[in-house]
């Protein structure tokens, strides 16, 4: 498997990233060196084997459904980088 | 004045030697002195002397009204939430961020009278081996300045080493206390996955981060862990099973029987003396009258690739909250919502972060999802069941923290293949989710400090630390 620059532009954008071109070549390079390392699982049969999701030992977990961590307005907007009163603020999203 | 041990302080202030005040006054010029390290993002000065000022009130008025932790000076890493304190975790897209509420485990410490002196520095978001990804710049080694900490919780190790504290909680992602405490001549202990709650811990990999502790004596590390371990509502990861008492009858009973690889040991990236060291420790456990083994673990040189493919795609997931939009870094340079997103991001993330999230992105994404993602998944089964396979004949695997004793700062920056590398013995009991401590034993000949590793069955901290314990009385 080989990363080539268009798949590059694909997974910037699925990571909403704006890499410069050389910032671009750079991380094709170090994933392509990485990705050669990862082949090495494929050495590995892996035919029967259920993949591992969860590691803790915990079943399913049951609560009350009630109204618990509620954060109050003035809370929620203190770290805002853009706010009003009521509001966060973003550019017009309807046009 | 100098202390390793949170008994011996509170012996001092029950014989009136010393007072909380005086033990803050006494870490906050250790920390003054040692500013070239670069240990502290930011110092709770004053409010670590007004909390000291109403201890030593409490204390005075009835010696039984304080917590289990009183006397204990700590610092925190930088990914802890602290209500209405800062946390940043090492990056520039959280400039400025106040948390709303405060971790559990640190919840927890607070409750029982801790003094939290400041938070630490570390890689950003976690993610590193020499805590050179910071948006604060690189920590140094107290030992030898041009030397690396390790990594990630290396402002936490560096903390400990110059004594600017006398615990520091850190995170364990695949590695990032037992290698920065090995770096530092320190101990640091990562219980089993689910012991202490991850709520307000700002998440790297949610199926790996563990909170850990490192520290200058076992007995510190097991009061820590007896105060932070339990279940959390918060955390439906978090384990309801009961916590043990992990300070009490810290003995080892009988002989012990310890696995350790043989193909780890001859390892190529393995540094010739923390070889010789480690059979020389294998050696005097036989003497002992424990049982070491060699055991077979084929699939020591496929831990580092699925744990990078596993880890990237949690953090791709995870960091994908930091958007610009509700808190952090917000760029002025965009003129629409996704140009928000991108440029704040772009502008935020350093180059490490943004190399794991874009590799997270692609190990998920359609067409590549089985042949990476799942592939990785199924591995980490392989090594799951081989591991707890060892763990039905023997009680712990004793392995090296690292494979070389720190290095120069500046000399992985560029090969982040070989930077992952690195953490080849660490991996494992994240992978796994099983507990392990990386304890200081001796000088390497450069005079660089060097760790041994006990990794034990899940939720056997107890019998670890007991095991931990008895190891530094007898060798180290």
């Amino acid at each position: 498997m080989k990363i080539n620059q268009s798949l590059i532009s694909k997974l910037e954008h699925l990571a909403r990233l704006e890499l410069s071109n050389s910032e671009k070549e750079e991380i094709q390079k170090d994933l392509n060196n990485i990705l050669q390392m990862v082949e090495k699982m494929n050495e590995l049969n892996t035919d029967d084997v259920e993949p591992l999701v969860y590691i803790n030992e915990q079943q399913n977990v049951w609560r009350e459904d009630k109204i618990a961590n509620q954060v109050d307005r003035k809370d929620a907007l203190r770290n805002a980088p853009d706010k009003n009163e009521q509001f966060f603020k973003v550019p017009k999203v309807i046009k | 004045m100098s202390y390793s041990s949170l008994v011996s302080i509170q012996q001092s202030i029950s014989d009136g030697e010393i007072n909380c005040q005086k033990l803050v006054d006494y870490y906050l010029s250790n920390i003054e002195n040692s500013k070239d390290l670069n240990i502290y993002v930011e110092v709770f000065e004053n409010e670590a002397r007004e909390k000291a000022l109403l201890l030593d009130k409490k204390y005075t008025e009835n010696p039984d009204s304080v917590g289990q932790l009183f006397g204990l000076v700590i610092s925190i890493k930088d990914v802890l939430c602290y209500k209405d304190h800062g946390v940043t975790a090492g990056s520039k897209i959280l400039k400025g961020f106040e948390s709303l509420f405060s971790a559990t485990a640190i919840q927890r410490i607070l409750d029982e009278d801790a003094i939290i002196i400041g938070r630490v520095n570390c890689d950003e978001f976690a993610m590193g081996s020499a805590n050179e990804n910071s948006a604060y710049g690189p920590v140094r080694n107290a030992v030898d300045t041009s030397k690396v900490p390790g990594g990630s919780s290396g402002g936490s190790a560096v903390a400990v080493q110059a004594e600017t504290c006398l615990v520091s909680l850190g995170t364990d992602t695949g590695g990032s206390v037992r290698q920065p405490a090995a770096f530092c001549g320190v101990i640091g202990m990562k219980p089993t996955y689910g012991r202490i709650s991850r709520f307000g811990l700002l998440a790297y990999a949610s199926s790996f981060d563990q909170v850990g502790v490192l520290a200058h004596s076992v007995e510190d590390v097991s009061i820590l862990l007896n105060v932070m371990s339990g279940y959390d509502e918060n955390d439906s990861t978090s384990s309801s099973r009961p916590v043990d008492d992990y300070t009490k009858d810290l003995k080892v009973e009988g002989k012990k029987k310890i696995a350790y690889f043989q193909n780890a040991l001859q390892h190529e990236s393995i540094d010739k003396e923390i070889r010789e060291q480690t059979f020389n420790l294998i050696e005097k456990l036989k003497a002992e009258g424990h049982e070491v083994e060699p055991v077979d673990f084929e699939y020591l040189d496929y831990i580092i690739p699925a744990y990078y493919v596993l880890t990237t795609a949690e953090a791709s997931s995870n960091l994908s909250r930091f958007d610009g939009v509700r808190f952090g870094h917000r760029s002025d340079k965009a003129e629409d919502l996704i140009g928000i997103y991108k440029k704040s991001r772009t502008e935020g993330f350093g180059t490490e972060v943004k190399r794991r999230i874009m590799l997270g992105a692609f190990v998920l994404s359609s067409g590549y999802y089985d042949a990476y993602y799942t592939k990785a998944q199924k591995i980490r089964r392989l090594i799951s069941e081989k591991t707890f396979q060892i763990f039905e004949d023997y009680d712990f695997i004793l392995m090296p923290a690292s494979p070389t004793p720190p290095w120069n700062i500046g000399d992985k920056m560029d090969d982040p293949v070989e930077a992952y590398l690195a953490d080849i013995f660490t991996v494992q009991a994240n992978m796994v989710g099983i507990p392990a401590i990386s304890l200081p034993f001796g000088k390497h000949k450069n005079g660089l400090p060097m760790g041994i590793q006990l990794l034990a069955n899940k939720f056997e901290e107890r019998n670890m630390l007991a095991f931990s314990k008895n190891l530094m009385e007898l060798f180290f």
